[in-house]
């Protein structure tokens, strides 16, 4: 049920915040055109909130410590980490919706597309490029 | 075209819908113990036996784009302005970059940046750099 209730507060605090709209998404990105600063705020709307809990959490819980020590070390800034983080924005600037605001309205128009074609490219990538890269 | 809203109605409201996505990510983070990093829970909800937790996270994803439907509709209802076929590409592009570079907005931006990952921060940095080279030449060059 916690994971449940942590993606509905995660969906309507995209929703509240503007993020749901590719135009306001796009709007951060369109820097010759007018510029719309709310992606930036919704940025910081969220990290103030996890620079304050995420210490106090890992504190706490030895299951959270022990995953997050599992991540990615610092260290590890690689070509896969800048060219994958390229293409993500590449595709993400095109159309305005990272992975989180197309799941939360998948139910509208085109976006149904963009989710299946989002799978389907992860699963290009775990198919064909996991085990050859890493 | 972008209508630009900076009321301060629309910061107070985008500072607390921020706000609630930190929320709902340390929430995830002392409930389940895990990160709140979208494509990754997707990405691990599509191999064989995925783990429950992914798949309530998403499944309140997409009820909370049902609650927003009923009580703000305007919220989730802007469509997408490319045709089918750039929103395609688009989508493979994002699920292949997403697992290339082991994260998105939420992964590397809402939870890597206040854990100071400078992982994360490269990340971060070259994404949004790329969605503003890319939302640039389909709003003014196509």
């Amino acid at each position: 049920m916690h994971a449940f209730l942590a993606g509905l507060l995660f969906a309507v605090g995209l929703g509240l915040a503007g993020m749901t709209n590719p135009d306001t998404v796009q709007g951060f990105f369109d820097v010759f055109g007018t510029w719309n600063p709310q992606l930036a705020l919704v940025m910081v709307g969220a990290i103030a909130v996890n620079l304050v809990a995420f210490p106090k959490i890992l504190g706490r819980s030895r299951r959270a410590k022990a995953h997050v020590q599992g991540l990615p070390s610092q260290s590890r800034i690689d070509r896969r980490l800048v060219v994958g983080s390229a293409l993500f924005g590449l595709g993400w600037g095109a159309v305005g919706v990272c992975p989180g605001p197309a799941i939360v309205s998948v139910g509208g128009g085109t976006t149904l597309a963009f989710v299946g074609a989002m799978m389907v490219g992860m699963w290009v990538h775990r198919r064909f490029f996991e085990g050859a890269l890493s | 075209m972008t209508i630009v809203d900076l009321s301060l109605g629309t910061v107070l409201l985008t500072l607390v819908g921020g706000g609630c996505i930190g929320l709902a990510a340390s929430y995830l983070l002392a409930a389940e113990g895990r990160m709140a990093g979208i494509s990754g829970i997707l990405a691990g909800a599509l191999q064989p036996r995925p783990e429950g937790w992914r798949l309530r996270f998403l499944a309140g994803l997409v009820a909370g784009g049902f609650v927003l439907l009923l009580l703000s509709p305007q919220t989730v209802s802007t469509p997408l302005s490319m045709s089918l076929g750039g929103v395609v590409v688009a989508g493979l592009m994002v699920g292949f970059g997403t697992r290339m570079g082991g994260g998105c907005t939420s992964g590397h931006g809402v939870c890597g940046l206040p854990r100071f990952s400078l992982r994360s921060l490269v990340a971060t940095l070259t994404f949004m750099a790329a969605a503003t080279v890319s939302t640039s030449v389909v709003l003014h060059l196509l």
